[in-house]
C-alpha cells in the first residue's frame, strides 16, 4: 500500500496538468513501514526525453542523486517515482514494466485527459531480479 | 610489509550509498565504507562484502547492467575515467538504477 499525503497527491496531479501534453515526472520520499510505503514529500523533475515527452519520461539520474541527498538530510528515502499517461490511461505499459528498476518502490501513474488529471494508481514493482519482475497494483491511502 | 599490502593500507575509506531496492541485498544498510582507489575496486570491494549484489550490479558477462548508473559525487562515471576513475578519500559514491517509462 501506498500512503500520500493530501498535498503530495494534488500536487503530483496538478504536475501532469501542467506539463501536459507532456509526461510529467517526479520521485517519492519518506520510509518503508513494513509493506507500506509511506510518503512524506515529493520532488518534481525534469523530463529528459526532449524526442518524445507525449509518451516517454526519463529522470537525469544526477537529479537523483541530489534528491537522494536532500532526502538523507531529511531521513527520507526515495520509496517511488510518479509520471503522467496523457491521454492514455492509468495504467502501466510495457515501456513502463521494461524501464522499471526500483523492486519494492511505488510507481505511480496519472491520466491526464485533455489536460485534467483523471485517475492515479499506485502499482508496487515485485520480483527477485529483471527476469521476473512484475508491476502490481496497489491501494492508495490519501490522508 | 610487500608493497601490495602497503598499497592497500594507504587507500582511503569511500561511502556507497545503496539505493532503497538493493539494500536487502546489502545487509539492509544505506551505506557502506569500501577501501578503494577506483571506482571499480570500490564496486569489487562492495560486492565481495555482499555478494548478493553483484548479480543486481552486473550481467552474466560481467559489465555493469546499463540501467546502473554509477556517481562519484555528482559526476557519472561514464563520463570520467568509468572503473578507472580515481577514488578519493571521503568521496561520495552513488548507484542510482535508472528512471524511465512511457505510456506506449
Amino acid at each position: 500500500m501506498l500512503k500520500l499525503p493530501q498535498p503530495a497527491y494534488d500536487s503530483l496531479r496538478r504536475h501532469g496538468e501542467e506539463t501536459y501534453p507532456h509526461e510529467c515526472c517526479g520521485v517519492l520520499l519518506g520510509q518503508m513501514d513494513g509493506q507500506t510505503r509511506v510518503v512524506s514529500s515529493t520532488a518534481r523533475c525534469g523530463n529528459t526525453r526532449t524526442d518524445s515527452p507525449e509518451n516517454r519520461y526519463h529522470i537525469d539520474p544526477r537529479e537523483l542523486v541530489r534528491i537522494q541527498r536532500e532526502g538523507r538530510e531529511r531521513d527520507e528515502d526515495i520509496i517511488g517515482f510518479y509520471h503522467s499517461h496523457p491521454d492514455h490511461p492509468a495504467q502501466w505499459s510495457e515501456t513502463d514494466l521494461r524501464e522499471a528498476h526500483w523492486f519494492g518502490c511505488s510507481y505511480v501513474i496519472t491520466s491526464v485527459e485533455q489536460g485534467k488529471a483523471a485517475l492515479t494508481n499506485s502499482f508496487e514493482l515485485v520480483g527477485s531480479d529483471e527476469g521476473d519482475k512484475k508491476l502490481v497494483g496497489e491501494k492508495i491511502e490519501v490522508a | 610489509m610487500n608493497l601490495a599490502a602497503l598499497l592497500w593500507h594507504h587507500l582511503g575509506m569511500a561511502k556507497i550509498h545503496i539505493p532503497t531496492p538493493l539494500r536487502p541485498y546489502a545487509g539492509k544498510q544505506p551505506a557502506i565504507e569500501v577501501k578503494a582507489g577506483t571506482i571499480g575496486e570500490a564496486l569489487s570491494d562492495l560486492v565481495a562484502k555482499h555478494p548478493d549484489l553483484r548479480r543486481h550490479l552486473y550481467s552474466d558477462d560481467g559489465k555493469l547492467r546499463a540501467f546502473v548508473n554509477v556517481y562519484l559525487n555528482d559526476e557519472d562515471v561514464r563520463y570520467l575515467e568509468k572503473e578507472a576513475t580515481a577514488v578519493k578519500d571521503s568521496d561520495s559514491i552513488s548507484i542510482v538504477p535508472s528512471i524511465a517509462g512511457g505510456a506506449i
